[in-house]
């Protein structure tokens, strides 16, 4: 077993967890077996993924051109460190801009 | 040993929750429920007049009295509750929680049998069935074991080295409503033997912490460990309790109970208010000139292994009486304990267990007696059932 893991003697008191606010450093995004693909061209940024993302999991990432619909050079990109892959942005994005693709391997 | 304290008459239950008083209590989250209900009546009624400054919640089940009983432990409250039967069963899942968080608190149990069918008799069904929930338990014999015990759980409970929930035993109505003279210490000398608790981590806005994460896989097994081990290392802080409250109060308590068992060879064992009956049976056959001896299991969480083999000494039959059965399998969970802890021995006596008292049906003298002959012939035919309900009617 990974030598990071406690011994029985090192573990706090009732398995408590001591640091507040460590949920972040466990990656739920190792669950996912689909992956959401956004297409840079298509979405105008309006943020309706990152409104129902129940992992909090979008973030802005910069484009490489202008948008003919959007004033933004930014994009919804996704954190896959948390990203699960449920779908709901991909089934609530308006423009269609995000689609479900198979995690390979 | 001349009692120290005033000795006075009342009823067991309202005993228990004296003892709570005297152990000054913070919180008490309770539900009532036959036959423990003159506890948390009485403890209601000692808040409400001003007697104990504590926190009364009157919460709307069992399942939600234990849950309290976590959050106020958690919070650092001295922390009490009861419950019988049904209620302790509602309890079941929080139990767990309660010992895995290691958030110390007392428990009285008042024994009492399952439905169905319906009965709110005595027996041992309720806290058998709660066996593996990781809490200290006790079982009292009689008034003043009950009282004495309330308070020598919390110590024990909220001891650093511990951190357990503990659960004093007492037998439902043969005990909890019998009136017994019960010997009052006074009050202070009671709350100076329990020091105020300090809790290791506590729930503190200031200070966020995670109470009772996710055990992922290759936590659950350490936490499990950690939390076993300080369970059965309970045991010395209960010995190192029992001693000084011998000091202090002047009555000494043993995890396993001998009664003219030294060079017994037929023991009888027992849980609880029955051991008195039991004594009396144990009298009458010692005037015979046989050699009939009592131990009593005092301490049933930790099981005292060691205390338990010294008792049985060369006892050729041990004569298990049960008051619960684990139906289809070995019958008497008592029995089924003892004898697994003596199967490597070598000579290991034969154990006759026999399952009685359910639901409140009266084990008498004559019954001990009884048993103990059928125990004999078993024995001595070398064919012993593995248990045998006692005193059904074919």
């Amino acid at each position: 077993m990974s030598a990071k893991w406690p011994t029985w003697k090192e573990l706090p008191l009732g398995a408590t967890i001591l640091e507040p606010g460590n949920a972040s450093e466990y990656h739920t995004g190792e669950w996912r077996s689909m992956r959401p693909k956004t297409d840079e061209n298509v979405c105008i940024t309006c943020g309706v993924c990152w409104l129902f993302c129940p992992d909090s999991s979008r973030k802005l990432a910069p484009r490489q051109k202008k948008h003919p619909e959007s004033p933004y050079m930014q994009y919804y990109d996704f954190d896959f460190n948390y990203c699960k892959g449920c779908g709901i942005c991909a089934r609530e994005c308006p423009t269609g801009a995000i689609v479900m693709v198979a995690e390979e391997g | 040993m001349a009692a120290r304290g005033k000795r006075v008459g009342m009823e067991v239950s309202i005993a228990v929750a004296e003892a709570v008083k005297y152990s000054d209590a913070d919180v008490i989250a309770a539900y009532p429920i036959t036959p423990q209900t003159h506890i948390v009546e009485h403890l209601a009624e000692i808040v409400a007049d001003g007697e104990l400054d504590a926190e009364y919640i009157p919460v709307e089940s069992e399942h939600s009295a234990m849950s309290a009983c976590v959050g106020s432990s958690a919070a650092g409250a001295r922390t009490f509750t009861a419950t019988s039967s049904q209620g302790l069963a509602l309890m079941h899942e929080i139990l767990f929680i309660a010992s895995g968080l290691r958030t110390p608190m007392v428990m009285s149990v008042v024994n009492r049998s399952l439905s169905a069918p319906l009965s709110i008799w005595g027996d041992h069904t309720d806290i058998m069935a709660e066996r593996d929930i990781g809490w200290i338990q006790f079982f009292a014999e009689n008034g003043q074991e009950a009282f004495d015990l309330v308070i020598q759980a919390f110590r024990v409970s909220e001891h650093r080295d511990v951190l357990l929930p503990a659960i004093v035993n007492l037998d439902g109505f043969n005990l909890s409503h019998v009136i017994e003279p019960i010997v009052l210490p006074k009050i202070q000398k009671v709350r100076d033997f329990i020091p105020p608790y300090e809790p290791v981590y506590r729930v503190d806005p200031d200070k966020p912490l995670c109470f009772g994460p996710v055990g992922i896989p290759e936590i659950y097994t350490e936490a499990h460990m950690q939390q076993n081990e300080a369970l059965k290392d309970s045991k010395t802080v209960i010995l190192e309790v029992w001693e000084e409250f011998a000091k202090k109060f002047g009555r000494r308590y043993r995890p396993v109970e001998g009664y003219r068992a030294r060079g017994a060879e037929v023991l009888l064992v027992t849980q609880g208010g029955i051991s008195e009956t039991a004594r009396i049976a144990v009298d009458r056959m010692r005037e015979q000139g046989r050699k009939v001896g009592l131990i009593r299991i005092r301490l049933w969480r930790p099981f005292p292994f060691d205390e338990f083999y010294e008792a049985v000494g060369k006892a050729k039959v041990l004569v298990v009486v049960d008051r619960a059965i684990s139906m289809g399998g070995i019958g008497g969970p008592l029995a089924a304990e003892l004898r697994t802890a003596l199967y490597h021995r070598d000579p290991r006596p034969h154990v006759v267990n026999f399952i009685g008292g359910l639901a409140g049906r009266d084990i008498r003298a004559v019954h001990f007696e009884e048993m103990t002959n059928k125990a004999i012939a078993y024995a001595e035919s070398d064919s012993v059932p593995i248990y045998e309900m006692f005193g059904v009617r074919e």
